[in-house]
């Protein structure tokens, strides 16, 4: 089933072998017993997927208006939506994806984590009270309110399904590469069953049935995380220094067991102690800083949230939560990932015959359950693992679905006459057709680390959607092609360096060297974003600027204090 | 074009207090997240070893401590800022939503 690889099946065979004699199995433990004995991951994921069905088909009944579907008829509390934007944000590329940068680099994989967190502050205070006082269903609501609806509308969808798109490819991959470790399915499979799962949630649970979806996923996965990390600080008396110090010395061990001499080996054991190795020079490093800590607040999925609560109250109440659960998540990531330093790189059962890691450099947290809690909690965390990627990908559908029936389809398509009926019929339509692209994509990108790619679609959503959305809220000169303009530049921008960067056009497409050698776009494209926005606004005469001017006084005091906001749930 | 209700609060000396207060705030919080973390960022970029150099006797490193000092920061900035909202803005976009009518 495995797709077997020659060099592999020797050891396999010998493995099951041994595995004849009970004593042998344990202390083996390798790949052929894994995939006879799985039952637990197997169950364990099989229930899984049976009580998020059972969510759906609960969420199904209550779910009939536009509102439902959108946002949950605005009926979400503060403290379930802070629990749901963790889970969102605790993706696949958070778990897994970290974990394994950790795994492989060490320290930089915090980097990764910080710049993760600390877009949520400024969120909080620059933008979530003004969202749920201005908005309904998508963030375009927001960024067109004193706009011309379709222009703006019409960016914002396309900006927002490129962000989608990026962002799905990384948790599709994740997912496949999950199962196909857990089951032995041939990848493309296993990327076919995420893919069909999480249509169905969001066909027909939609709002109602994502949110619970992804609180049930947060629940388990903090859960685990916890006991993981814990396990993990007991085999060193709690003690990070004892930790950080084994993995330290297993690095070393690696890098002379490599052929390394002494002190090259031991400097390459102490340098997953700092930063170095992934972030290489000064602009990529500001550049990706800047593309994580904006990029949060220009991701569709997560601006969504703030309308399934009920007002601006509930709003920064989520922000605070989802802050609090992601920071004490990246800090327990942390600690998984030196754990799987010191207990999964030595140990030959998690190891392919040339040293790499089996089933590919993103499953680090997942042998590392095997190393601490065997086959039964391998199947849990794996369960849950997979109900995080699904999460989230029902969540990231649902957006970019709702981005072209609410924005394209029923406000620039049918100048906001749709009946909603229509407008919910397209949703689905379009849940259906962003999964068959998201399942080609994953297939194509099998071999890509899906915490890079998450990184891409960070960067189109800190040079699009977030310039937009910031300006269109704080400056009062801003207009309708100022934002068009400038949007759309910054996205191209960040697309056009993305593919002339190191990770496309040297890996992928095959060329000798970058034309743009940083690893991220952010730092040239979302200035530029903010110039375009800036110059194209100030040029503007048209009378359509006028109107866009005049329109934000109204907006301003809606924005600061919710008056005539209604709440979400009447409409 | 524009709305009685709107335009009255915007009028309303508490509405323009609000602003002016809750404005001063979030961008000082702002402020001080920017500067932490574009600090740390440019630490990265142009001090690397400073960041790898160890604080004790052992192998822990300075970056761990300010890397998670930043995640305790971002959590602590929001907490302060989601109190004060609470104790004090709730109440008078409050009164003049119920003077709006609302």
């Amino acid at each position: 089933m495995t797709r077997p690889v020659p060099a592999a099946a020797v050891p396999a065979a010998a493995l099951a072998f041994f595995a004849a004699s009970p004593a042998a199995a344990d202390s083996l433990g390798g790949e052929a017993q894994r995939q006879a004995t799985n039952w637990p991951a197997i169950l364990m994921f099989a229930a899984f997927v049976l009580l998020t069905l059972g969510i759906t088909r609960w969420a199904a009944k209550r779910t009939r208006s536009r509102a439902d579907f959108y946002t949950a008829g605005g009926g979400i509390t503060g403290f379930q939506n802070g629990l749901a934007i963790a889970g969102d944000y605790m993706s696949a590329a958070s778990f897994l994806g970290i974990s394994a940068q950790i795994f492989a680099d060490g320290y930089d994989g915090l980097v990764y984590s910080i710049g993760f967190l600390v877009g949520w502050p400024i969120i909080l205070f620059l933008m979530a009270e003004r969202l749920r006082n201005l908005g309904r269903y998508t963030f375009a609501d927001v960024a067109s309110f004193r706009f011309a609806q379709p222009p703006v509308r019409s960016f914002a969808a396309l900006s927002t399904l490129s962000v989608v798109l990026f962002y799905l490819i990384a948790q599709i991959v994740g997912a496949g590469q999950l199962i196909k470790l857990l089951f032995g399915l041939p990848y493309p499979y296993a990327v076919v069953i995420v893919g069909l799962l999480m249509t169905l949630y969001v066909l027909f649970g939609g709002m109602i049935a994502t949110t619970w979806v992804q609180i049930v996923k947060a629940v388990l996965l903090l859960g685990c995380a916890t006991f993981m990390a814990l396990a993990v600080l007991w085999r060193f008396g709690f003690s990070p220094e004892a930790l950080f110090a084994a993995a330290v010395r297993v690095k070393t061990g690696l890098a002379s067991a490599a052929g390394a001499g002494a002190s090259e080996a031991a400097a390459k054991g102490a340098s997953i102690m700092g930063p170095g190795n992934f972030i290489k020079d000064p602009v990529s490093a500001l550049s990706f800083g800047m593309a994580l800590m904006f990029g949060t607040a220009g991701l569709p999925h997560i601006l969504m949230r703030f309308f399934t609560v009920p007002d601006a109250r509930q709003a920064r109440t989520s922000v605070l939560w989802a802050t609090g659960w992601i920071g004490y998540f990246y800090i327990l990531t942390f600690v998984i990932g030196f754990g799987a330093i010191v207990l999964v790189a030595t140990d030959p059962a998690f190891l392919d015959p040339a040293g790499a890691l089996r089933g590919g450099g993103n499953m680090a947290a997942v042998h590392l359950a095997d190393a601490i809690g065997g086959n039964l909690f391998l199947g849990f965390v794996s369960a849950v693992a997979f109900a995080t990627i699904l999460a989230v990908v029902a969540g990231l559908t649902l957006s970019g679905a709702s981005a072209v029936s609410h924005d394209l389809y029923a406000t620039v398509l049918r100048r906001g006459r749709a009946q909603a009926r229509d407008e919910l019929r397209v949703s689905r339509v379009t849940v259906v057709l962003l999964a068959l692209v998201a399942i080609l994509l994953g297939i194509l990108f099998e071999k890509q680390n899906v915490a890079f790619m998450v990184s891409l679609a960070f960067a189109l959503a800190a040079s699009g959607n977030f310039p937009v959305l910031i300006l269109s809220l704080l400056w009062k000169d801003c207009t309708t092609r100022g934002v068009v303009a400038g949007g759309t530049a910054g996205v191209l921008l960040a697309l056009l360096l993305t593919i002339l960067s190191p990770a496309i056009w040297v890996t992928i497409l095959g060329h000798e060297t970058a034309l743009y050698p940083f690893s991220s776009p952010t730092l040239f494209s979302m200035p530029l974003a903010f110039l375009v926005i800036w110059a194209v606004s100030r040029l503007d005469r048209s009378p359509r600027a006028a109107i866009d001017r005049e329109g934000y006084a109204d907006q301003r005091v809606r924005s600061e204090t919710g008056i005539g906001a209604a709440r979400a749930a009447e409409h | 074009m524009r709305d009685e209700r709107l335009a009255r609060a915007a009028q309303d000396p508490r509405y323009r207090a609000l602003v002016r207060r809750r404005g001063r705030f979030a961008a000082g919080l702002t402020l001080v997240m920017l500067a932490a973390y574009f600090g740390y960022v440019l630490l990265i970029a142009f001090d690397k070893p400073l960041l790898a150099r160890p604080i004790g006797h052992g192998v822990t490193s300075l970056g761990i401590p300010l890397g998670v000092g930043i995640i305790l920061l971002a959590v602590a900035l929001t907490g302060l800022y989601v109190r004060r909202a609470n104790r004090d803005y709730d109440a008078v976009t409050a009164a003049l939503r119920a003077e709006a009518g609302e």
